[in-house]
């Protein structure tokens, strides 16, 4: 297991530097930010010392040492936009996208395993049909049209819930029920599909000889073999969330990562777009080594 | 009204199958007695099963649907009572063990909580569960029953796995032990073990003990009365000793008749030039040492069998002289020459005069391929050996020389039953002419009645074409019926090696004799005998 930590961090490590040397370079070629920064009456002087103040007049190659100097001593930068350190601004957001995906994928996962678990053991019924129709649409349907319906259903019409921003518990179901759709919709297939291999397998048998109930049959004896699966694709999902569901936190004005990284890149504020990008590739890294981590705890026989 | 544990009347079971309904058993009928053994004799297909998994309603309606018939247990028909009766039952009252331990036990839990489970599911407090466990744990002789609760099912051997399974089935003392091919996966020795701790045990609880098996062996050690199955109807039923010298239905006696190990062994030895000769040939995967420093020599046109019991060596013995695996160690000459040094083209233009005929047809025969495409397919390969106008004449040709028919080459092997699919296979070898045929359990997976016929066609492959073969097998009673000489195996090492006379009449290693003990004879007086000695 501590082997299987030290490669992963090693790994991670490298793709990290390349993620940093690859961002840092694109996010420059969508020009200087100066121009968005100044106003347009702005004189060749302020222009000049805008510049020399953030160290854009210096050779590319000078400000990525520089760049990678300070980040060695865990020094992300400043937001120019905003005059705090980029790192503050990125975890200030992620917090928000970290609630926001955690809330979702739970319920996303215990819903999914419910009734994906009920269709497989009865497999052709009533639910099994109704369970694949609403997960098949739930799977396909693209989430921004769903938002935009919802908020004219539910905020404008109904007037039952704020159209967007946070502050009240309110403010937060529509981005959730809205994210958790796709996921939910794509999840039960899979526990469906999982399940029915795992429910026709010998030791099912077994477990029926011996006089099991169905619930512990289900949900103790056939579930955890057919999590393994489950786990790949929750893992999938979740770092689409963990990224920044950018499309819906821009429709909820949702103070996310997401919404955060789209902003700052319109702004040409390159230190909190390398910054976020770290911040979210961190996570992801954390949260794979826990799915493989998962793996081991749920199968003994995987052995790292 | 009946006083039998158990009867089953007039049964009768459909499958709906994309091909139509099918009668997987018709009006069976037979009964169980308390502290009996009574066998279930049928090949593979003969719905021996079925009624096993319809008193423990383990048949999935639908596909299938128990149309007909009564199942009595206690004056109660099982076949008209609700899920959760039969869930009370299960385990309780009746319950029951399967050929393979490994994929029966759940592989993510500790086998402790497996056996406890049997009694926390009907209710009893886990306390008591536990002390029984450790009871039953170390009566089916398991060491160390405490630790081995803790242990996960691939943490055992597959003699432990089944010992395992007996203990969760007998937790809660049941009236019925229902075992389906309990030693069908299991080697020789540990079966004979395995089969007497069943017979401890139902002497102790004076339980009805149902035996589904396809082994006249088993019968012979086991079984009070026999039901002999065939095609889904009971043809045959009697006591093990009446039915074995006294059959009555045709299908019986041809069953007995196919058993292997009646006839005349052959004189073995040989006075051909060698063939094949392994000089201290060796393999290591890693630290383990596979094999330790085989010697043999096979002459041209003659049988050497490799018998042994699973991880001896033989398979690896074989498909290391063969380069499947490349050796640590020795040499092996073919016709004097070093197989382990050649080069790749060398060893190409060789490697058509040694094929092989592996386990299970289903899974060594491409299933997108058609008979034709699989059998010429080596002409593609080696190209000088028959050219491409005549590929059809020859496949025909050796359809017919493996006794099956010319147009059979535009079918798939799925549309074969399995005796027809490995003779595909043999067809499949004898394409390129070899000299040698080295047969990995190739007669192992199927059923008695056809491996005869099988071993039948090799004979006279051998007798016709003068093939040598390398025979690999775990039965003995075929080996000792077709092999000219036998190597036994033991740990990746040779023990004893002799012509099939000297091996079988008058073996010298203790480990051999002990291989020979174990085995069981068809003859239930035999077996009755071997039991008091």
């Amino acid at each position: 297991m501590i082997r299987l930590i030290r490669q992963r961090t090693i790994a991670s490590f490298i793709s990290l530097i390349g993620l940093i040397v690859l961002v840092f370079f694109l996010s420059r070629l969508t020009g200087d930010p100066t121009d968005l920064f100044l106003p347009i009456d702005a004189t060749q002087e302020m222009r000049d010392q805008f510049r020399r103040l953030h160290g854009f007049d210096r050779p590319l190659i000078e400000q990525f040492g520089a760049y990678v100097w300070d980040l060695l001593h865990l020094d992300f930068g400043d937001s120019i936009r905003r005059a705090q350190p980029a790192i503050w601004v990125v975890l200030n957001a992620f917090v928000w996208t970290l609630q926001l995906a955690l809330i979702t994928m739970t319920l996303v996962t215990v819903c999914a395993i419910v009734v994906g678990s009920l269709a497989a053991f009865r497999a052709g019924g009533f639910f099994d049909r109704a369970a694949s129709l609403v997960s098949l649409i739930g799977a396909s349907a693209p989430d921004f049209w769903i938002a935009i319906v919802a908020i004219v259903l539910f905020s404008v019409q109904l007037a039952w819930l704020p159209t967007s921003g946070t502050g009240t518990v309110l403010h937060w179901i529509l981005p959730i029920a809205v994210l958790f759709i796709r996921p939910f919709g794509l999840l039960v297939q899979v526990v469906r599909g999982s399940m029915l291999s795992a429910l026709s397998s010998a030791y099912v048998k077994t477990a029926r000889a011996k006089g099991v109930k169905n619930f512990p049959l289900i949900f103790v004896h056939t579930l955890r073999n057919a999590m393994l699966p489950v786990i790949t694709v929750m893992g999938d999902q979740a770092a689409a969330l963990l990224n920044g569901a950018v499309v819906i936190e821009s429709i909820f004005g949702f103070p996310g990562v997401g919404k955060l990284m789209i902003d700052s890149i319109l702004q040409r504020d390159f230190n909190v777009v390398l910054a976020s990008i770290m911040v979210t590739a961190i996570a992801i890294f954390i949260m794979n080594l826990l799915i493989d981590m998962a793996y081991a705890v749920l199968d003994p026989r995987i052995r790292y | 009204m009946t006083d039998h544990l158990l009867e089953v009347r007039d049964l009768s079971v459909r499958f709906h199958t994309a091909a139509g309904a099918v009668d997987a058993v018709k009006n069976v009928s037979w009964h169980l007695d308390r502290g009996e053994t009574l066998a279930i004799l049928g090949e593979s297909g003969s719905g021996k099963s079925v009624s096993a998994s319809a008193i423990m309603n383990l048949i999935d309606c639908p596909p299938g649907e128990v149309w007909k018939g009564e199942i009595i247990f206690e004056g109660r028909d099982l076949l008209k009572i609700t899920a959760e009766e039969h869930r009370q039952l299960n385990g309780k009252r009746i319950a029951m063990i399967f050929q393979d331990p490994l994929s029966h036990l759940n592989p993510v839990y500790r086998v402790g909580w497996q056996i406890i489970e049997t009694m926390t599911a009907h209710g009893r407090p886990a306390p008591a569960a536990r002390q029984r466990a450790l009871e039953l744990i170390a009566r089916v002789g398991i060491p160390d029953p405490e630790h081995a609760m803790t242990k996960f099912p691939h943490e055992f051997s597959g003699g432990q796995r089944q010992r395992l399974m007996i203990a969760m089935a007998l937790m809660l003392k049941p009236d019925i032990l229902i075992a389906d091919e309990p030693t069908t996966a299991l080697d020789v020795t540990i079966q004979a073990e395995v089969l007497a701790l069943l017979r401890e045990l139902q002497a102790e609880t004076g339980m009805g003990l149902l035996l589904i098996t396809h082994d006249l062996g088993v019968v012979a050690e086991t079984a009070d009365r026999v039901v002999v199955m065939n095609a889904g109807q009971v043809v045959e039923t009697g006591t093990a000793r009446q039915v074995y010298h006294n059959p009555q239905h045709p299908y019986t006696r041809k069953l007995i008749a196919a058993a292997p190990g009646k006839g005349e062994m052959r004189v073995g030895g040989s006075s051909r030039p060698p063939l094949l000769e392994a000089r201290s040939v060796s393999k290591t995967y890693g630290d383990v040492p596979a094999l330790k420093e085989a010697n043999f020599t096979l002459h041209a046109g003659q049988t050497l069998a490799i018998v042994g019991e699973s991880g001896s060596g033989k398979s690896t013995l074989a498909r290391t002289i063969l380069q499947l695996e490349t050796p640590t160690g020795g040499e092996a000459l073919w016709k004097g020459e070093d197989l382990f040094k050649m080069g790749r083209k060398q060893l190409f233009s060789l490697r058509r005069q040694m094929q092989m005929v592996f386990q299970d047809p289903t899974q060594s025969l491409n299933p997108r391929m058609s008979v034709f495409e699989l059998i010429s397919e080596a002409w593609a390969i080696h190209k000088d050996l028959v050219p491409k106008s005549q590929w059809r004449d020859r496949v025909a040709d050796l359809l017919m020389q493996v006794g099956l028919h010319a147009d059979h080459a535009q079918r798939y092997p799925h549309q074969f039953s399995g005796g027809q699919r490995q003779r595909i296979a043999i067809a499949r070898a004898l394409a390129l002419e070899p000299e040698l045929i080295v047969c990995d359990e190739a007669v192992s997976a199927l059923d008695v009645s056809i491996q005869a016929q099988v071993i039948e066609l090799l004979n006279r492959l051998r007798t016709e074409l003068g093939i040598a073969f390398l025979f690999i097998a775990h039965d003995l009673p075929v080996v000792r019926d077709f092999a000219d000489d036998v190597i036994v195996m033991q740990n990746g090492r040779i023990v004893e090696i002799g012509t099939a006379r000297q091996i079988f009449n008058n073996p010298q290693q203790p480990y051999t004799r002990r291989l020979l003990a174990a085995g069981l004879e068809p003859d239930p007086d035999i077996q009755a005998a071997r039991r008091k000695a």
